[in-house]
């Protein structure tokens, strides 16, 4: 049964809070979600005033801010800074999106932060996705053909069956919409998920694969696709405004159309 | 997640899990298409309920008895609680997560739906025969 309310060692406790520099002017305070596995401490919540004329404008800058000058155990992943690796995914201000991407400016008030929802936490803000990454093997996401390639040559797609591609290929993998999904939430150990799901229709859509109707087995069952009931939190949250909605929606459509 | 006990095996090992049950379309697909059916159906017992609104019992039934209403009257039974035993088969999948329980719940649905199904086909036939 779905539960209702957080076991005793999840109940997030109030946690240290850290004043900005003496003279700061244009102050924010972050509150961020904290828990290490090294102690037997419940999550708390710590708070960090951060002097906004002394920082960068994302919420990413705030967070390395705080690692190099406040708190050099707060744990996070990042990477490019610029919304291509997809590491920063993290839920701030009540939505899931990449910190690299998300200004400041654009929080009201203060500026909360607490890892994806509902996947195990490694520690603070890092998420375990293991699951999630071996879904996502498990629907094979490259070309797959029994046709050589031609011999010294790239495989052929005219420009209309390339722009089938578009709005599947940018996914970054975040993970943002996965875990923003109720669905998944509570049926992600067998339901896929929308990004693993885009993925899957990436290679569907893809004129140059030839394992469609594989895909197509691989995907048909109550659970790994049919627990999309269109909720549609994926497309809202999206950091790369991609609507992993709409594919799954494509390939319901497909699994109705080779019925005949 | 539900995933909650430590396992030995490889992530894709639980990811793949028993594999793909090779059905789910159907469900999905007799889910809308009884929606969109349910369309025209709830419209003509509105209609047919409004029109009946005051009326006496004499009356009811022979209105019931012609041909056309008795018949959208039984497609609308038959077509409401095979939608409705479908709907609820898709809410105990996602909230039970026991396997068990969630296969005699399921089963309960549909017999409950068979049942009471049947019934108000027989009742009204039985008026409209």
């Amino acid at each position: 049964m779905a539960q209702f309310t957080l076991p005793r060692n999840s109940k997030v406790t109030k946690g240290t809070h850290h004043p900005a520099k003496d003279g700061a002017q244009n102050t924010r305070t972050f509150t961020i979600y904290r828990w290490s596995p090294e102690d037997d401490k419940n999550p708390r919540l710590d708070s960090f005033e951060i002097d906004l004329d002394e920082c960068g404008p994302m919420v990413l800058d705030a967070l390395i801010k705080i690692k190099n000058e406040m708190d050099s155990s707060l744990t996070f992943r990042r990477s490019c800074r610029e919304g291509i690796c997809g590491s920063c995914s993290m839920n701030i201000d009540g939505s899931n999106t990449l910190a690299c991407l998300k200004s400041i400016d654009e929080v009201k008030g203060d500026v909360n932060i607490y890892p994806l929802p509902h996947m195990p936490v490694v520690k603070d803000l890092v998420p375990d996705l293991t699951h999630a990454y071996a879904q996502l093997t498990s629907v094979e996401p490259w070309l797959k053909t029994e046709t050589p390639a031609p011999e010294g040559r790239e495989r052929k797609q005219s420009p209309e069956e390339r722009e089938k591609i578009d709005g599947l290929w940018e996914c970054v993998l975040c993970f943002s919409c996965t875990t923003s999904c109720p669905s998944y939430w509570w049926n992600g150990d067998r339901y896929l998920g929308p990004a693993v799901l885009l993925q899957a229709y990436r290679w569907i859509a893809d004129s140059r694969d030839e394992y469609k109707g594989e895909r197509l087995d691989a995907l048909e069952d109550p659970f790994r696709l049919y627990r999309c009931h269109t909720i549609m939190n994926c497309a809202k949250t999206c950091p790369k405004g991609l609507n992993p909605g709409k594919a799954i929606g494509e390939i319901k459509k497909l699994m109705v159309q080779r019925q005949g | 997640m539900t995933r909650q006990t430590k396992s030995m095996s490889t992530p894709l090992a639980q990811a793949r899990g028993l594999g793909s049950a090779k059905s789910g379309l159907n469900h999905w697909w007799h889910q809308r298409v009884s929606a969109v059916a349910m369309v025209g159906l709830v419209s003509w017992m509105v209609f047919l309920v409004l029109s009946l609104a005051g009326a006496d019992y004499e009356t009811a039934l022979n209105v019931v008895s012609h041909p056309a209403h008795a018949a959208v009257v039984v497609l609308f039974i038959a077509v409401g609680l095979w939608h409705a035993s479908l709907g609820l088969q898709v809410v105990l999948e996602d909230y039970v997560a026991n396997e068990g329980v969630r296969l005699i719940a399921i089963l309960a649905v549909k017999m409950a739906a068979s049942v009471i199904a049947v019934l108000s086909i027989l009742s009204v036939l039985k008026v409209a025969l």
